[in-house]
């Protein structure tokens, strides 16, 4: 008996990353496998607590990835610290006056002459797909010239990472936060605060719940930005003046057609 | 040899014994020599008062054990427990969270909290308007909001469960927006040194670049503005509510639905220079059930109180505030329900999506609600002007009368609105200084509070429950000092006075 249970949390092992539910996704039906470690962790304490601690374990190594060089920014300045981030966390970035990016080869190499540009300021970088979140953004927040981030599908991005972004309101030109599934409306209002945005890349946000409608509030919240993305869905009608009436007796609060996750 | 046989007649060894005729035929010899009525012994006299002293004899002779053969009746609290937190709102559920957590051994304590009311239909959390915001004037005060505000962006990592969905407390990051006019000018810069100086990021505007951000505002009057870039907001306090019961429960909390109706103390009297004073022990909570005359004693260590408005009267019920008035014993705990109204009303080309919390030089507030062009707001009336407790009734002329004119006057578009809807709430309001009732009573040695917090409880839950878990478990506190907001300033008269108070 205890070997079987053995057996059969070693099995789960490898599904225990798989058995969370993530952000933004609509309620599926769930596989076989999470079906079965659900049944697991609802029986057996020692499973639920290897599940916790796996959780755990997660945050653990997400920290880890977003920590705060400092040992960097004390010896190269802020610039090349977070040149020095961005690239560790295999993405792109650009200084003021040269063409071409720093970036990441096939097997995570990268030269190391940005080392010598101290002094000269970043102004682009490319953090798509990385697991940026807010703590990652200490790194960030000094770059004072920045023109262009790239933010688009960050799974760690959320509103509160949203809330850090209001450092660059007078120099950052271009921002994408597509397919960033924990962004959600609440999050794009506090873009209200970069004035000089000229770009900003709003596709396939699954989060957001009427998107026509977030598009039109946006445009108004931003008027010399161009809104790419958050297109209407199909048959909705935007009507004149921009906002719709909310429908029926709804409670304040409730956004329509919100797919938030309740709890019971 | 009496005892034995009543013992036994009521554990039901004996048989029944024939009823004793009284005339006296089945007796004779010894002359009766009693005048009244003979004592029937069947078997059914007195056999509820033996039933009952049999429970008793069996519980004593299981000590620490909840195992009742016959069984109780369900939502019962369990008979003996560590601490009791009275009041199940945000802050007694967050104190029930932190001492899980901040306790590492796992069942080494019980916690159950009571809460009177299942379906929260008159609690102060529930009905709040959910601001979080760093602009205090008090250093603890914002330190709390701090430590809050990383609490509920780190929430899934505090409170996730196994399983279960991530939380999501609709946080929406918009900031709050104070207006100063010219008197209140300075004060508002000093507050927000005072805040900058704790770390929290506050921008101060002055009229022409409010104007150029929010183009709606009238900045008429206003001399200076204060804004929060992060960390402030509002968000559902339902969802952190019940994220909290959930995560608590997971650990092993106990949740009764009871209300608290009286204490079993035991008091010594204790000589000192000034006199005799009377220090206090609560041995026992007594619980009844709702809708039902049954209770249950608890027998507990320490007690809670986390009951929001109804603190004063909890608090009473231990014996603080009920003496002389001019002794120590007679001070009571300060803190009072003020029902507050909360007005939603429909505008369409009100500010749109960039609309943070504005707070008015009167004092009136708003905020967008969803996305709609729907906006809620208030104002916390004067003092003279405070309405009725008895009852959450809405009255609507306050809206109409006192607080439409302030609004229309800062944001013109609101001189058209719709109220769609309203309803009140109660702030447990700190008639001495407005701010929070942290720590134990000097007298009564096991009640701790923590309660007062005049309208900035939600915000602070996160942060206030981990300070009281941790004076608990660590006899001092240990992130945020709070020992400001002790009891004992109650007694020496200073006040801790936060300035900003919506």
């Amino acid at each position: 008996m205890a070997a079987l249970r053995a057996l059969q949390q070693r099995r789960a092992l490898p599904r225990l990353l798989r058995a969370r539910r993530p952000y933004g996704s609509a309620p599926s039906p769930e596989p076989l496998k999470g079906r079965i470690l659900q049944y697991l962790c609802d029986r057996f304490y020692d499973i639920e607590y290897l599940v916790d601690w796996s959780a755990k374990l997660r945050y653990i190594s997400l920290r880890r990835k977003n920590m705060y060089y400092g040992y960097t920014k004390d010896h190269y300045g802020d610039n090349v610290a977070a040149a020095y981030f961005v690239l560790c966390n295999r993405g792109r970035v650009r200084f003021q006056g040269q063409e071409s990016w720093f970036c990441v080869d096939q097997n995570g190499k990268y030269s190391s002459d940005f080392l010598q540009l101290r002094d000269v300021p970043v102004v682009a970088v490319d953090l798509a797909g990385s697991v940026l979140n807010y703590d990652g953004l200490d790194n960030l927040v000094k770059l004072t010239a920045l023109k262009s981030l790239d933010l688009s599908r960050c799974p760690h991005v959320d509103d509160w990472a949203l809330t850090r972004l209001h450092v660059f309101k007078d120099s950052l030109e271009e921002l994408s936060l597509a397919g960033c599934p924990r962004v959600t409306e609440r999050g794009l209002a506090c873009l209200h605060q970069l004035e000089h945005l000229r770009r900003l890349d709003l596709s396939h946000l699954p989060s957001v719940p009427a998107p026509g409608l977030i598009r039109i509030l946006v445009e108004e919240m931003l008027p010399w930005c161009e809104v790419v993305g958050l297109a209407p869905l199909s048959g909705a009608q935007t009507s004149g003046d921009g906002r719709e009436e909310p429908g029926g007796d709804r409670r304040a609060g409730e956004i329509p057609g919100g797919s938030a996750p309740s709890l019971s | 040899m009496i005892r034995a046989a009543r013992l036994c007649r009521g554990l039901g060894l004996l048989r029944a014994r024939p009823l004793l005729d009284p005339a006296g035929d089945s007796a004779p010899g010894p002359r009766r020599l009693r005048t009244g009525q003979p004592q029937r012994r069947d078997l059914f006299s007195g056999l509820e008062k033996e039933v009952v002293k049999f429970r008793k004899k069996l519980k004593e002779s299981l000590p620490g054990s909840d195992w009742d053969p016959f069984g109780t009746t369900k939502g019962l609290p369990p008979e003996r427990a560590d601490v009791v937190i009275v009041g199940g709102g945000v802050m007694g559920w967050s104190v029930a969270y932190w001492l899980k957590v901040l306790e590492p051994k796992r069942d080494a304590l019980r916690v159950v909290v009571i809460e009177k009311d299942p379906t929260y239909s008159r609690a102060s959390t529930v009905l709040s308007a959910g601001g979080i915001r760093q602009q205090f004037s008090l250093p603890e005060n914002i330190q709390m909001s701090l430590y809050s505000a990383f609490f509920l962006r780190t929430i899934n990592e505090h409170l996730g469960v196994v399983n279960e969905p991530p939380i999501d407390i609709q946080f929406n990051p918009s900031g709050y927006l104070f207006l100063a006019s010219e008197d209140r000018a300075a004060v508002l810069e000093e507050n927000v040194n005072i805040q900058r100086a704790e770390g929290a990021e506050v921008s101060l505007l002055s009229p022409a670049q409010l104007k150029k951000k929010y183009p709606w505002i009238n900045t008429d009057g206003v001399a200076v503005a204060s804004y929060g870039l992060e960390n402030e907001g509002w968000f559902d306090p339902w969802s952190l509510l019940n994220a909290f019961r959930r995560k608590a429960m997971s650990m092993g909390v106990y949740q009764c639905f009871g209300e608290v109706i009286s204490f079993t103390l035991s008091s010594r009297e204790i000589t000192v220079p000034e006199g005799e004073l009377t220090f206090s022990r609560i041995n026992y909570v007594c619980v009844q059930m709702p809708n039902s005359l049954e209770y249950q004693l608890v027998e507990c260590s320490l007690v809670i109180n986390a009951a929001g408005p109804w603190s004063q009267k909890l608090a009473e019920m231990a014996g603080i505030g009920v003496g002389p008035p001019n002794t120590q014993e007679g001070i009571k705990l300060p803190v009072e329900p003020r029902k507050r109204y909360i007005f939603v009303w429909h505008c369409p080309d009100g500010p749109g999506l960039d609309c943070p919390m504005l707070v008015d030089t009167t004092g009136a507030y708003f905020r967008r609600e969803g996305m709609g062009g729907n906006y809620l707001g208030g104002l916390s009336p004067a003092e003279e002007e405070e309405p009725d407790i008895q009852d959450l009734e809405v009255d609507h002329d306050f809206f109409q009368e006192k607080i439409w004119p302030h609004l229309a006057q800062r944001v013109p578009v609101f001189e058209s609105l719709k109220v769609k809807s309203a309803w009140a709430g109660y702030y447990d309001y700190n008639t001495f200084d407005q701010n929070a009732v942290l720590g134990p009573h000097p007298l009564v040695e096991n009640m701790l509070f923590i309660t007062g917090f005049s309208g900035h409880g939600l915000q602070q839950s996160p942060a206030a429950g981990r300070a009281m878990a941790e004076l608990i478990l660590n006899g001092r506190f240990k992130t945020i000092n709070m020992e400001k907001f002790s009891f004992n300033r109650f007694l020496s008269g200073e006040q801790v006075l936060e300035r900003n108070i919506v």
